[in-house]
């Protein structure tokens, strides 16, 4: 598939000019009103590609339909996911495709006021966004550029608004939800920079040419970040692309025993064993289907030379790490969990680790205000399921088959282009 | 012709926590033991669905006594 959103100029040659921008793609078509945009985007069947999924049209709709005063667009670029960094990559390479899609957003729900939120740590990405705002002229409503807390909920859609409004990066209890009442108490759209560059091609595209590619039930193109393989960093895959393809192309392996396993969806998504994952297509609907996560598009190869646990005990500890601390099931169960899985995963568990952190897990979900608790099990269960054998070597033999206890290497993510 | 909605339909309803708010005083468990239970740190488990009629009054007690006002009643409507 010939890149879409990675279109143009290669990726060494730093963020497209506006002149260049311009010159490539044409102009957006401008007064695009809602009547005229929403249903050429809900046709196109793109889905959001902040990690939920959510058709982008209906969101749109959603928004310009509230009553409540005029909506305002919140453009999200915290990329708080560890495993992930195409956001980033997107806003420094192609500023100006966002730009187009968030004037595009705006217009479409009727917004009067823009906030753009990008994660502060992500300098580059706000370096370019902000060259490119002096740039464009076509800018007719008041921008505001954010630098979200280098923390794991900060991109979490209340957590946005909440920052927005009182510089407090924590979610806020839900309902009402920011399509109802957002920034400034008003209706808000909050949506990842890559389901906008996404739809700044649709406006100028249409539907019908977005929908020319994809190789399964959801269309389009979608950006991947890749870690664990010989070739890291972020691609645009066609969707539907099935894991075993990516891999050989990152160079992960031509064939299922060259790895152990792999973590789709980011520290928020679900272990698929190699041999299983291999032939599952990079779908959101068919991974979900599948037990796993499509996510925000992150797909972590995980060696034989790895252990399973030591990764997921991370990742816990991570994610406990990382609770708002606001509300008690996250604060504590999370907390718990991570200790119990540390102890595992360095061989000085507790006589019954494994039953409890299972039974913990299970208790979580659905008891937070966000949803980071079950986010955090949800990776901690799949791992329970693809690594069954490791853990309960783990448990009664307080030990690791993988040699020498080599521990998960978080990957460095790095912000190429592969 | 129509008439009046039974009365069951109109008080349907579910108990919904305010997790940010919840600080685990387990009053709430105390009083309804059949719809909520306590985890390893004293924060409820609720079961999910419309309380039944024959513990809505139990449930509006639960409500009623909790110190940070977590607990609530949400309408919900029954198909």
């Amino acid at each position: 598939m010939e890149p879409r959103i990675f279109a143009g100029p290669p990726a060494a040659g730093g963020p497209e000019s506006l002149a260049d921008h311009a010159a490539r793609l044409g102009p957006m078509p401008r007064g695009s009103a809602a009547e005229a945009t929403i249903p050429v985007i809900e046709a196109s069947g793109l889905l959001g590609r902040g990690g939920a999924g959510f058709p982008v049209g209906r969101k749109w709709r959603s928004v310009a339909g509230q009553a409540g005063g005029a909506p305002a667009l919140l453009v999200n670029g915290a990329e708080g996911e560890p495993l992930s960094s195409k956001d980033r990559t997107l806003m420094r390479l192609r500023p100006h495709l966002v730009l187009d899609g968030a004037l595009l957003a705006a217009d479409a729900v009727g917004a009067d006021r823009i906030a753009i939120y990008v994660g502060s740590a992500h300098r580059d990405a706000r370096d370019s966004i902000e060259r490119a705002l002096v740039e464009r002229r076509d800018i007719r409503l008041p921008v505001q550029l954010f630098a979200a807390p280098a923390t794991y909920v900060a991109g979490e859609e209340s957590a946005a608004v909440h920052f927005v409004n009182a510089a407090d990066a924590r979610p806020t209890v839900t309902p009402p939800r920011p399509y109802e009442r957002g920034i400034d108490g008003r209706p808000t759209l909050v949506q990842n920079v890559e389901s906008l560059a996404n739809a700044a091609l649709i406006a100028r595209f249409g539907d019908a040419w977005y929908r020319g590619v994809g190789r399964s039930s959801t269309p389009g193109s979608a950006l991947v970040t890749v870690s664990g393989s010989d070739r890291d960093g972020v691609r645009e895959i066609e969707i539907g692309t099935p894991i075993g393809e990516l891999a050989e192309v990152a160079g992960a392996g031509r064939d299922p025993r060259d790895r152990q396993a792999v973590l789709l969806g980011g520290y928020f998504g679900g272990w698929v064993s190699a041999e299983r994952g291999w032939g599952l297509p990079l779908d959101p609907v068919e991974l979900r289907d599948a037990g796993s996560a499509f996510g925000a598009g992150v797909v972590a190869f995980l060696g034989h030379d790895r252990c399973g646990v030591r990764a997921t005990a991370r990742i816990m500890d991570y994610m406990a790490g990382q609770s708002a601390a606001q509300c008690g099931p996250c604060v504590f169960g999370l907390r718990a969990i991570a200790d119990a899985t540390a102890g595992l995963a360095n061989g000085t568990a507790a006589g019954d680790d494994l039953a409890r952190i299972e039974r913990w897990s299970q208790q979580l979900a659905g008891r937070g205000a966000c949803r980071h608790p079950d986010g955090a099990v949800g990776q901690l269960l799949s791992s329970l399921r693809v690594f069954g054998s490791e853990w309960e070597i783990h448990q009664r033999r307080r030990t690791c088959s993988r040699e020498g206890f080599r521990s998960f290497a978080v990957p460095v993510v790095r912000e190429k282009v592969a | 012709m129509l008439t009046a909605q039974p009365t069951s339909r109109a008080a349907a309803a579910e108990l919904v926590v305010d997790r940010i708010a919840c600080d685990g005083f387990g009053m709430c468990a105390e009083l309804l033991p059949e719809l909520i239970d306590l985890d390893d740190w004293g924060y409820p488990i609720v079961r999910s669905g419309d309380v039944p009629d024959e513990l809505m009054d139990h449930a509006r007690r639960a409500v009623a006594v909790c110190p940070v006002l977590a607990l609530r009643l949400r309408r919900s409507v029954r198909p």
